[in-house]
């Protein structure tokens, strides 16, 4: 499990893969919790509002988890912009 | 009428004539071929995935499961977002590998990481069977949304038929560069059909959505928690199917291929954190298919709400744009399944197990003339075997998908074997095949295809560490020597 290990070991990418799970636990494992039609939000039965925000938000934690790789893990060699 | 028919054969020729001119003085080699020299910035990427990405099942299949399933539909909003988080995690890192060794094709990839032309060829095999259910898919809504379209102007038949072979054409000339340039056609007609339909019909029919929804409280409420208007598809299944779809959607041999076009391994990284945003028309499309519910039940094929639901709302000319923007959106996925089924079909399995000695130009030219003989293959199936859509991508995705631990494992884990992939991908295979033969799909709850993934991990982990470690210093030196 060296390579496992090493690349934990990395901060940004640790940070970056904490993020990288916050769409999994929200959209596959806390589904139990949000199968239902109330609260009607924006209009939308509560299942499909669940869904629909964090596919929304997505974009947005994976520009942060970008941003965070960048300023805690250096640039490797070769890597453009 | 005329009007209609006009546009959709004008729409048709014009990406097709796009496509070609997408090819010119590019001069055609594997690379350029298949891979676009590895020359794509994050634009053409974004379009090039999303055009293999939002398929005619977009249309058809999402909003034909809202009205007929309701709920469990969902998933569809979701998994690509879940896929495109991954991808920000092991695209990057699988792209550095494909430039490094030159790789083309997703079987190259375990060509190289595991050192064995057999499991390339077992990949490959694998690879083109869940492609052509995928192709065919496309072909069949092609040619259902033509013909409604066209008020029957055009049999279903010969839209396949005149579309596929200009997709043929466009292909065979440009690879894909054709693919991308037609995608933009694509995605700006798709997308201004979704935004009109998808936010006209409720407001033409009750005002607006939170008041459609509302009427469907009061009348169908079921329909919009899960199991839906199904008894199977319930909490368990959607979860199942979300990390199965999830995992597996860069498992297809298309879009595992299409990462290698990039310019680099931050294009594709980038590309991920935008793609979700692609996702949300889908949104749009549910709303179709839950106004058609109301405004039209009972229709025998829940495929065709989308399209009846526009014919009774629209005039017959936006009519034809629909027509028109299905064809395409057909087309587009279309084409480069048919580039990657061919490239695989004469590289990884011709040339790897029939005549390893073949020169890069002959698989050039096989791959291209494969191009014409999966065309037709795929148009016979579509003719004689149409079949209700989404069940066929399922079953497509409950293949590729078992490719998953052989390729994530293979990019972070170097204690993976040969053996280890070999066993797992075999009877993760073998698991799929049986439960759903036997009727067993869903399996306790759970989508067939996860049950396998799941299994064929831990086989894939167990089988590794108890198997001699792949020498990868000796590996690395004797692909050198290879090429």
């Amino acid at each position: 499990m060296a390579d496992l290990k090493e690349i934990g070991m990395k901060k940004g990418t640790r940070i970056a893969l904490i993020l990288g799970a916050i769409p999994f636990i929200t959209m596959v494992f806390a589904l139990p919790l949000v199968n239902r039609i109330e609260p009607i939000i924006l209009g939308l039965p509560f299942l499909l509002f669940w869904l629909l925000a964090w596919v929304v938000l997505t974009p947005v934690i994976l520009a942060l988890a970008y941003k965070l790789e960048k300023k805690y893990n250096p640039p490797e060699e070769g890597e453009d912009k | 009428m005329n009007a209609a028919l006009f546009i959709i054969l004008g729409t048709i020729l014009f990406s097709a004539l796009l496509g070609i001119y997408a090819g010119r003085r590019v001069k055609m080699n594997l690379e350029n071929w298949t891979v676009g020299g590895r020359q794509f910035g994050i634009v053409i990427i974004w379009l090039l995935m999303a055009g293999e990405i939002y398929t005619t099942f977009t249309f058809l299949g999402a909003s034909g499961w809202a009205y007929s399933k309701g709920a469990p539909t969902f998933y569809i909003l979701a998994y690509g977002a879940l896929a495109y988080t991954l991808s920000f995690f092991i695209l990057p890192a699988l792209w550095k590998v494909g430039k490094k060794h030159g790789l083309h094709t997703q079987p190259d990839y375990f060509v190289n990481r595991y050192n064995s032309r057999a499991l390339g060829f077992l990949v490959a095999l694998i690879g083109v069977f869940s492609i052509i259910p995928y192709l065919q898919l496309q072909l069949t809504g092609l040619g259902l949304i033509v013909e409604v379209a066209s008020n029957q102007a055009i049999p279903s038949r010969l839209a396949i038929a005149i579309s596929f072979v200009l997709t043929c054409v466009f292909v065979y000339t440009s690879g894909i560069r054709g693919t991308a340039w037609v995608s933009i056609v694509k995605d700006i007609m798709m997308i201004v059909a979704v935004l009109v339909v998808g936010i006209g019909v409720p407001m033409i029919y009750f005002g607006g959505f939170g008041n459609m929804f509302r009427t469907l409280i009061e009348q169908k409420p079921q329909y919009l928690v899960l199991p839906g208007g199904t008894s199977h598809m319930g909490v368990i299944w959607v979860m199942s199917t979300l990390l199965l779809t999830g995992l597996g959607f860069y498992m297809w041999p298309h879009v595992f291929g299409s990462v290698f076009s990039a310019k680099s391994a931050n294009i594709i990284k980038r590309n991920a954190i935008i793609m979700p945003i692609y996702q949300i028309p889908i949104l749009l499309i549910f709303m179709v298919g839950f106004t058609a519910l109301l405004v039209i039940p009972g229709l025998a094929n829940g495929d065709m709400a989308f399209l009846e639901l526009v014919n009774k709302t629209y005039p017959s000319w936006f009519m034809g744009f629909v027509g028109a923007a299905g064809a395409v959106t057909a087309m587009v996925p279309a084409s480069i399944l048919v580039l990657f089924a061919s490239t695989l079909l004469a590289k990884n399995v011709y040339k790897a197990g029939f005549n390893p000695k073949a020169s890069e130009e002959t698989v050039m030219r096989l791959s291209r003339f494969l191009v014409l003989v999966i065309t037709t293959i795929a148009l016979v199936f579509a003719i004689a075997f149409p079949e209700e859509l989404v069940n066929l991508l399922i079953f497509g995705y409950d293949g590729v998908c078992q490719f998953f631990p052989g390729v994530v494992l293979g990019l972070f884990w170097r204690r993976v074997t040969k053996t280890g992939v070999f066993c797992g991908l075999i009877v993760g295979i073998a698991v799929v095949v049986g439960l759903i033969v036997s009727g067993r799909d869903p399996f306790l709850g759970m989508n067939a295809g996860f049950v396998g993934l799941a299994i064929n991990s831990v086989l894939t982990l167990v089988v590794s560490l108890s198997t001699k470690p792949t020498d990868v210093k000796k590996l690395e030196s004797e692909e050198r020597h290879d090429r």
